[in-house]
């Protein structure tokens, strides 16, 4: 009984394996929708939703599976998609150690994957790795270009304790120490704490002129309230993992003010006509609202849509290079992704080349403030 | 460091250290009865606390359903191992015990739902819903190993945890939520901003543990889950049904953790999975006491609170480390302070 299951499924994987090497292109994705990283990882799976079933006539097949945000989880799949699926592409994933994992994976198996999470790894790993988000460097150096235009010298800062608020006052100092801004206090917190009074009570004491905000989501609004509830008056900045409306429900009036650096898409609307990423954002946050409901954009539907922008516009060049389901194809698509070729995507201009696989620059980046209850675009 | 200084951070050590030793007592009164270290306790807390956020917000929530289908469930396992005639003939007085508190409960949500701004009806409702979740786990997932070793009784515990947990995604989503506050109200009290929210959860974590000591002494009810925790087959000889005892136990749990999801709801930015590290806290101010001792475990999570607020004033990076260190130095005092015997395993 058992042998002939097994023989029926092997069968099923034969059959599944067949459909995959005919003219049809498989993009294999891997997402944590629950687990830690859920928050995110739900507005990164529903941006597939809008995404077409075919480019150029050539019909499009999206695997998704779940890792829970789960590093290992995550490798297990893409050695899944790779070896059972036979994927033209990897997307994924939704988190830093999910995304390396993978990219180990797609870098080994010579499958390109576009990475939708910032990947640790040393740039001469990433050779079939495309990274969408933009590096967090660009996003806080834009932060403290607007604390030197207030002339602020002083910052505290209060961030998770994990690898994401490391990262962001990695990138703080980066920009920060050049331009003579001093950073006299940091924190750390956690997600679940119910109180960070003993942090606040700290920097209050440093006196700081502005406070940096290294949290997610609505876990950076707790700081803040704790800030304006001792009677902190000077301005609170955030990242660009803060920024969606559940922060500004959670914060209420005491997160007025806040301002965070941000992908264009979130203030589409408000950015000047000359803005190249205009039109493809606006496009886009009506598409993904009119399914999600007002007020649904955010910055990780927007990752997973730029991923596949790159990988439509490299599409077309891949195919004349060979059938999908083959390594040609894959080396093709790789070769294409690098081309230099400008995207236009919803958070920014990508221009990959073999030298730079992120490719963003300043347009990637605004600064986003709450104002009246909503995200608006900061005017200078 | 300066006295207020000091004094903050003691006003904040008193009122976390108030809901910890809330979550400890139930968890020591839970493991005394059963035996049972009861991990899924901060689901209840996240569950209760974001049912409070949802009714606010208009929406009737996920745990309204997730406890009429308990109540289906409940019935359905006791239902089976009986003749069919037998299970037929007793169903629809089944159906109404098990299924009357649900569904009362959710017309309550129901109904609060479309009241956003009645308060005293959003705090009844969400009580309603939680409450009884906690019975309802032990009878689903409890009664049927209630003489396992503790061992398997701690496994099932952390299975029915990431169960719950899942289903708080499902419901609730990803995002935390935070519940308007019961009052804004503040006075000064010298250096101190004394808010009317904090003083509401230490007076509320007393008047709890009140009404509490008042059931275990003055109660047969209370009396019973005592002899229970006691001497579990002396308790069985006089009469105390073994599985009441458990589900009683799991119900005043299951209440104590939805009082402390309140009273946090409107304090803090609440997440599916919030619950689990504050009822870790509890747990580390229980053992204090040694799982067994209601008074020690109050001790213990006060000094937890003090241990958290300091840290996080001289080294929030590893403050949770240092809250959940604290558990070595007292297992090791505590391994070396009690004589051991060998038969704690069975009692």
């Amino acid at each position: 009984m058992r042998a002939s299951w097994v023989t029926a499924l092997g069968l099923a994987g034969l059959l599944c394996a067949g459909g995959a090497s005919g003219q049809e292109i498989t993009i294999g994705v891997t997402m944590g929708t629950t687990g830690p990283g859920a928050s995110l990882g739900i507005n990164y799976k529903n941006a597939f939703q809008l995404m077409p079933n075919a480019i150029d006539g050539v019909p499009i097949k999206y695997v998704i599976l779940e890792d829970g945000s789960d590093p290992t989880a995550a490798a297990k799949n893409a050695r899944q998609l790779v070896a059972e699926n036979h994927v033209d592409a990897l997307m994924g994933a939704v988190s830093v150690p999910s995304t390396t994992q993978i990219a180990l994976i797609a870098e080994e198996t010579k499958t390109p994957l576009i990475a939708l999470a910032p990947v640790a790894l040393p740039p001469e790993k990433l050779g079939w790795v495309f990274i969408v988000p933009q590096p967090v460097p660009l996003m806080m150096g834009a932060v403290v270009d607007d604390l030197k235009s207030k002339s602020i010298k002083t910052v505290g800062y209060i961030g998770f304790s994990d690898s994401w608020g490391d990262l962001v006052l990695k990138a703080l100092k980066q920009s920060a120490d050049p331009a003579g801004i001093k950073i006299v206090d940091e924190e750390r917190y956690a997600r679940a704490d119910t109180a960070v009074t003993g942090q606040i009570v700290k920097i209050l004491i440093a006196k700081p002129d502005a406070v940096v905000v290294g949290g997610s989501g609505t876990g950076g609004a707790l700081p803040q309230i704790a800030l304006r509830d001792r009677g902190y008056k000077g301005p609170v900045y955030h990242n660009h993992g803060t920024i969606n409306r559940e922060f500004i429900k959670v914060g209420g009036a005491a997160v007025d003010g806040a301002i965070a650096p941000t992908g264009p898409l979130m203030v589409a609307e408000e950015l000047p006509d000359s803005h190249p990423v205009k039109k493809v954002a606006v496009d886009f946050d009506q598409a993904y609202e009119k399914i999600f409901g007002a007020g649904s954009r955010n910055a990780f539907a927007g990752y997973s849509y730029d991923g596949f922008l790159l990988l439509k516009a490299a599409i077309p060049a891949a195919l004349k290079a060979g059938k999908p389901g083959t390594p040609e194809f894959r080396q093709a698509l790789r070769d294409a992704l690098e081309s230099g070729q400008a995207v236009v995507g919803v958070h920014g201009v990508y221009t990959q080349t073999k030298s730079d696989h992120i490719g963003l620059d300043g347009r990637a980046v605004v600064l986003a403030v709450v104002d009246g209850g909503a995200w608006r675009l900061l005017k200078k | 460091m300066n006295l207020d200084i000091a004094l903050w951070l003691s006003q904040d050590a008193i009122t976390n250290g108030a809901v910890y030793a809330l979550l400890a007592i139930a968890l020591v009164l839970v493991y005394t009865v059963t035996r049972i270290i009861f991990v899924p306790q901060g689901e209840f807390i996240s569950f209760a606390a974001l049912s409070l956020a949802s009714l606010q917000a208009g929406q009737v929530p996920g745990t309204v359903y997730l406890l009429i289908a308990g109540g289906i469930l409940v019935v359905a396992a006791d239902s089976v191992g009986l003749p069919r005639a037998v299970a037929l003939q007793r169903l629809p007085g089944r159906l109404i015990r098990q299924m009357a508190l649900p569904l009362a409960a959710g017309g309550i949500a129901w109904w609060s739902a479309s009241r956003p701004d009645d308060l005293w009806l959003q705090i009844v409702a969400t009580l309603a819903i939680v409450t009884p979740l906690g019975p309802m786990v032990y009878r689903l997932a409890f009664q049927p190993i209630a003489h396992a070793s503790v061992l398997v009784l701690l496994i099932v515990a952390v299975a029915v945890h990431y169960v719950l947990t899942g289903m708080g995604l499902v419901f609730f989503g990803g995002e935390g939520l935070r519940s308007n506050p019961y009052s804004s109200l503040s006075f000064n009290v010298g250096v101190l901003n004394v808010t009317a929210q904090s003083l509401l959860i230490v007076f509320a974590s007393v008047t709890l543990m009140a009404a509490l000591w008042f059931v275990f002494e003055r109660t047969l009810y209370g009396k019973a889950l005592n002899a229970t925790a006691i001497n579990r087959t002396g308790a069985q000889l006089i009469g105390v049904s073994p599985s009441f005892s458990g589900q009683l136990s799991f119900a005043l749990a299951a209440f104590i953790a939805a009082i402390s999801g309140l009273l946090i709801a409107p304090t803090t930015t609440v997440y599916y999975d919030t619950g689990f590290l504050i009822s870790l806290k509890g747990f580390v101010g229980a053992t204090v006491g040694g799982m067994a001792s209601y008074p020690l475990a109050v001790v213990g999570s006060l000094l937890v609170g003090f241990l958290e607020a300091g840290s996080s004033f001289w080294w929030s990076a590893f403050k949770d480390s240092l809250v959940f260190t604290l558990i070595v130095p007292v297992l090791l005092w505590r391994s070396l302070a009690t004589p051991h015997s060998e038969g704690d395993e069975r009692q």
